[in-house]
């Protein structure tokens, strides 16, 4: 069975004609050719005859501006903008004279860090072509910068909003970093001068560390991505002690990555205290806002992960003072309160001789006044046989009878005469 | 015993010998102790080098960390 199509050279005569209908999917209707219209006034809409439809105007007219221009750079300020509920941008671009109606599809916003506002003097990067549907010249933008940088500091402004929305920037989640890391997880380019750097300070501060590289690209299309899925990679080895995100100086754009709002919370997201070292800006980056501590430079950011080795020597001397101290200080203390005891032991030694003394001095006065010495004293004396046994007594007395008298100051050898008995 | 093991045990032993009313003998076995953390420490330090590595994920979705040239 052979099929009575035209052939594809006919087809072709017309295309030029009824493109539009093809470009805008509906079904091509392909009208009978007749060839004598295009040949009375030699070209199409030359003769009410040859008229051709408004499609096929707009299409021409279409390819006719976008072959004209070149993309290019266009300022003016924006008004009307609308997003679109499927997803595209719709607004004026105009100045003192005249407008031009713009659009940013849904696919090209990537580049444009955010949504404009009414009124934003921008300038703006897109193609000149025709809207058919309308007939009416619209720009088509795919790039965009706002008067002032507005359009980043918007963009930072909304994620900044958003991630201290879902607490993310709240002071309390910042995590110290370890006292003495072993192993840093360096999110950056392998090639770029950030670990350079690190390596360099590392080594410089003689710190015990494996510094461990994990590769992202740190600018361009696809930084915020890689940065991101580095970041994950951290997580899943769950090796390290402490990470550094980040990179070099550079120009804003250069930047941006790091304002990302993936980027942000694949940062708040380490499970490892992170550190954000980006570039040499005085401006904080959305990973500074969110990381648990920012560094200046990534110089900077490996001067805080890491101990140098004379930080370590001093700390490690400060301990061996502080013990050292102690030991001496007790021993002091042990030595001081052993002579104390000794000093209280005599004290309370020789107080107690003293009262003895006193006691003894005490009885002597008794026995000394119950003694007959006493009363030998008064002028009496006192008679003893040679055994030393108190004559008290005339009966004692018998003739002959040597015996001693005690006087105040001696002894008298004595003899009785003659013994008689008197009566008192 | 890592380096930070032992800055932590010689913290404690500081710390302890600082208290009050510590028993002479037990002092003096701490101090002991700490100077053999000491001397082990400060060995550590004296070999440090930094080294510096790469992070390879495999197929499996397992690390590798291999030495880099630098």
């Amino acid at each position: 069975m052979t099929s009575r199509r035209p052939s594809r050279r006919a087809e072709r005569a017309d295309l030029d004609l009824f493109a539009a209908e093809r470009v805008s999917g509906e079904p091509v209707v392909a009208p009978p050719p007749q060839p004598e219209l295009l040949d009375a006034g030699g070209y199409p809409g030359a003769t009410a005859r040859s008229a051709i439809a408004v499609s096929t105007l707009t299409e021409t007219a279409r390819e006719v501006i976008e072959g004209a221009f070149i993309p290019l750079w266009v300022r003016g300020e924006i008004s009307d903008f609308k997003s679109h509920r499927n997803g595209h941008w719709y607004f004026c671009l105009r100045d003192g004279s005249a407008q031009i109606r713009c659009v940013v599809w849904k696919g090209q916003q990537r580049a444009i860090p955010a949504a404009p506002d009414d009124g934003m003097q921008v300038a703006a990067f897109g193609r000149l072509t025709v809207y058919a549907a309308r007939g009416e010249m619209q720009f088509s933008v795919t790039k965009m910068e706002a008067e002032g940088d507005g359009l980043r500091r918007k963009a930072l402004e909304i994620t900044r909003m958003r991630l201290e929305a879902d607490g993310l920037l709240r002071p309390e989640r910042k995590r110290a970093l370890p006292r003495f890391p072993r192993v840093i997880a360096i999110v950056t380019s392998p090639d770029g001068a950030a670990l350079h750097d690190i390596v360099a300070v590392t080594r410089r501060r003689a710190a015990n560390v494996r510094l461990v590289v994990v590769p992202a690209a740190v600018q361009g299309d696809t930084a915020p991505e890689e940065l991101c899925y580095a970041l994950d990679q951290v997580n899943r080895w769950g090796g390290a002690d402490v990470v550094i995100v980040g990179r070099g100086g550079g120009s804003r754009e250069d930047l941006w990555a790091f304002n990302d709002e993936r980027v942000a919370r694949a940062v708040a997201a380490s499970h490892a205290p992170i550190i954000s070292a980006v570039g040499h800006e005085i401006d904080f980056s959305m990973c500074d806002l969110v990381a648990d501590h920012r560094a200046a430079t990534p110089s900077a950011a490996a001067e805080a992960a890491t101990r140098s080795r004379a930080e370590l020597t001093e700390e490690l001397r400060t301990l061996a003072l502080r013990a050292g101290n102690s030991v001496r200080a007790l021993a002091r203390e042990r030595r001081d309160r052993l002579r104390h005891a000794v000093r209280d032991l005599v004290t309370a030694s020789s107080a107690t001789m003293a009262f003895r003394r006193t006691a003894l001095q005490s009885v002597a006065g008794r026995l000394h006044t119950l003694s007959p010495v006493a009363t030998l004293a008064r002028g009496y004396a006192v008679p003893r046989d040679l055994s030393g046994k108190t004559l008290g007594s005339v009966a004692a007395f018998t003739d002959d009878l040597p015996f001693d008298l005690v006087v105040r100051d001696g002894v008298v050898p004595s003899r009785v005469d003659r013994a008689r008995e008197t009566k008192p | 015993m890592t380096f930070e093991q032992r800055v932590a045990r010689l913290e404690e032993i500081a710390e302890e010998l600082e208290r009050d009313n510590i028993d002479l003998a037990h002092a003096l076995e701490l101090f002991d102790e700490g100077i053999e953390h000491l001397r082990a420490a400060a060995g550590d330090l004296a070999n440090a080098e930094a080294r510096v590595q790469r992070l390879i994920e495999r197929a499996d979705g397992t690390f590798d960390v291999v030495d880099t040239r630098d």
